[in-house]
């Protein structure tokens, strides 16, 4: 069992937290994505798990372990890092078993693993070159092979495709996903740390998704989830692209008033309100989900289009409703300029996929069963 | 119409022609320009090595003859009777005992300073910054106003006319600017290479000395060389601390031929000169690549 467990997790670094407690449990064979923007202390996480940055507080757990003081070769992990960290004076293939030759492992079972991880990683064509002398992608599969012969309980990667180019980067991704489902049909450890700040990243390629802000977790779920009913505004605006349009609005009974117009809500949402839901609250749509109405349509938004961007498929517009700047992603087919008066337009959001936030705390209020 | 384009054509093609003309005339009378200076001013520094090879072929007679370097009648005796010297060992004495001096600190060097800019360089210990920083005060201390109480210390260890006093100090990073060098070349390494050798198991040592020494390398050989010339010229550690002939190191052996004979055999001092020098220069040129990697600190391929 390769169950991962973080309890209370903390890093303070002489007087600046940069995690403050975080709990987070990764089932065995699970492909953990920790996601967030720059400075949320994801690598600093996955640094600790590692055992390459101290913890001032709170337990790991790897196994039914505790590896708190454990020192980082002893814990069971192998960790993939972004700029590769291959040796620069050793030759692939050295570099691949440099693990198991300082634990002494016999001859032929080093050339054995050797010749397997470079089977499946197809790096046996490089194994007499030095790394200098790799492309960025042969480089990142060494280094991908480098932690799986250690076939070690967790693996650990610290945003490994963030140097490789577009197109590499998909197809690596291709290749991660793969191999993980692999490793797991084999019925060998395959649980999964990956961090990365690329949410296409995080959604296609995790079992669950750990969403991380200023060193606390905002959501942890399956991707599916946190698309559809993200915790707070927060995970709401960093999952999807182009991200979600969080508008300012009162809460007024049954409706929002959003500057000098109205839009009511859909008795779908109003049963999910609380009493206590406070008046200030952020209305969440995703770009995806408004549709282009008459000017006779009912309970719409109107605003005015300032730019428009034609992706092929479809079509962005930005548009301004009462001072605040949106997006909507009409599908090209449907976009019909004769709807635009002048440059105002009416947007209808849907209503099942509308969200409702609490301003101050981010709290999504409009999912009741979510806590 | 036809024949105005091609008049045209052709004076374009004469003008770019001048262009071009004049501008390869320029870069050659540069080119001249720049080498020759650079000549001529090299040949200038050059000249006294090239005299002093000249001259250590030269009879006695004829070195303060003229400031020329080329021998009227080259003769090797110089060389034949600097060699025996005024001692009863020979200059292969000399060199022998440098030897003994200059390869233990070579080594006590790379192993101590290494030890100590990996510390340095990596690690957070309390006091860090305050050791560091006397350190680096040591650099700027004259040396000469440690040589007393240097002095006393190792005669009271009863290490005088030992080679002891002129390696041991160096063996336990007592050259903080080769700590400083080191330190310097690795803050420019990253620390990735490092990490990902103690996650695949290494320990603190074996992480200095399988993935830090190989990067190191260059800055390593670099220190040895710089030790090793040092150590070749040094003279005024010897002259303190050495006092039996049989231990001179070359440096000392040298003025040991000025100091004996009443009249300067100047051919002698000066063939034994350039044989002198010979270790460092070839030594120089051979590991000259890493020289210049090494001194260059920071020119690592991440």
């Amino acid at each position: 069992m390769a169950r991962l467990q973080l309890r209370n997790l903390e890093k303070d670094y002489g007087g600046f937290k940069a995690v403050h407690g975080i709990n987070l449990e990764v089932a065995d064979g699970e492909f953990m994505v920790l996601v967030g923007p720059s400075g949320c202390a994801k690598s600093t996480t996955l640094r600790m798990i590692a055992g390459l940055e101290r913890i001032t507080g709170g337990e790991i757990r790897i196994g039914d372990d505790l590896v708190n003081d454990k020192a980082p070769g002893e814990r069971g992990i192998a960790m993939v890092f972004q700029n590769y960290a291959l040796y620069p004076h050793m030759k692939v293939r050295k570099n691949l078993s440099f693990g198991l030759r300082l634990k002494r492992r016999p001859a032929e079972e080093i050339e054995q693993a050797t010749r397997d991880v470079s089977n499946i990683l197809e790096i046996g064509d490089y194994l007499e070159r030095l790394p200098k002398q790799l492309s960025g992608g042969q480089a990142q599969r060494v280094a991908v092979g480098r932690a799986l012969i250690k076939k070690p309980q967790v693996f650990l990667f610290d945003e490994p495709l963030s140097n490789l180019d577009a197109k590499l980067r998909a197809s690596m991704r291709v290749r991660i996903t793969d191999l993980h489902k692999q490793l797991k049909a084999d019925g060998l450890q395959s649980t999964v740390v990956y961090v990365t700040h690329d949410q296409t990243e995080a959604m296609t390629m995790g079992d669950r998704i750990c969403v991380m802000k200023e060193g606390r977790i905002m959501q942890v779920a399956d991707p599916v989830t946190l698309y559809n009913r993200p915790a707070n505004a927060f995970v709401a605006g960093f999952i999807g692209s182009p991200e979600m349009n969080l508008i300012d609005a009162e809460l007024s009974g049954n409706r929002l008033v959003i500057g000098t117009q109205t839009y009511d809500l859909s008795p779908d949402i109003m049963a999910r309100l609380s009493p206590k839901t406070p008046k200030g609250v952020t209305l969440g749509v995703r770009p995806q989900h408004f549709a282009v109405v008459g000017p006779d349509a009912e309970n719409a938004l109107e605003g005015r289009v300032s730019h428009v961007e034609f992706m092929g498929h479809e079509v962005y517009l930005y548009i301004r409703i009462e001072g605040q700047q949106i997006i909507a992603v009409v599908s090209a087919s449907n976009y019909d300029r004769s709807k635009i008066n002048g440059d105002l337009i009416r947007l209808a959001p849907q209503p099942q996929s509308a969200h409702l936030f609490d301003r101050q705390s981010g709290e999504n209020v409009s999912l009741a069963d979510i806590q | 119409m036809a024949d105005h384009i091609l008049t045209q054509n052709l004076a374009l093609d004469q003008e770019a022609d001048r262009v071009l003309k004049a501008q390869r005339r320029r870069q050659i009378i540069g080119a001249t320009l720049r080498y020759g200076v650079l000549t001529v001013v090299g040949l200038f520094m050059l000249y006294p090595l090239i005299w002093l090879v000249g001259a250590s072929f030269k009879p006695n007679s004829e070195i303060f003859a003229g400031a020329g370097f080329i021998p009227d009648e080259a003769t090797v005796a110089g060389y034949v009777q600097g060699w025996q010297t005024s001692t009863p060992y020979t200059f292969g004495r000399f060199f022998w005992n440098t030897f003994l001096i200059v390869v233990p600190k070579m080594i006590g060097t790379v192993i101590s300073c290494t030890a100590v800019a990996y510390g340095f360089a990596r690690f957070d210990f309390p006091g860090k910054k305050i050791l560091f920083a006397s350190l680096i005060a040591t650099l700027l201390l004259p040396n000469v106003v440690t040589r007393i109480p240097q002095y006393l210390l190792f005669r009271d260890l009863g290490w005088l006319d030992t080679f002891l006093p002129l390696w041991v100090p160096s063996a336990f990073a007592g050259d903080a600017f080769f700590v400083f060098m080191l330190v310097q070349f690795l803050r420019a390494i990253p620390r990735d290479m490092e990490e990902a050798a103690r996650v695949d198991g290494a320990n603190t040592w074996q992480v200095l000395l399988f993935i830090v020494v190989p990067l190191l390398t260059p800055a390593l050989i670099s220190v040895c060389l710089f030790q090793f010339m040092w150590t070749m010229n040094d003279f005024l550690g010897p002259l303190i601390y050495l006092s039996s002939v049989d231990k001179f190191p070359v440096s000392l052996a040298l003025k040991l031929s000025i100091d004996t004979t009443e009249a300067f055999e100047w051919n002698r001092i000066l063939a034994m000169s350039v044989l002198t020098i010979m270790p460092a220069l070839i030594v120089f040129f051979v590991a000259q690549k890493y020289f210049i990697e090494g001194i260059s600190a920071g020119g690592v391929k991440g």
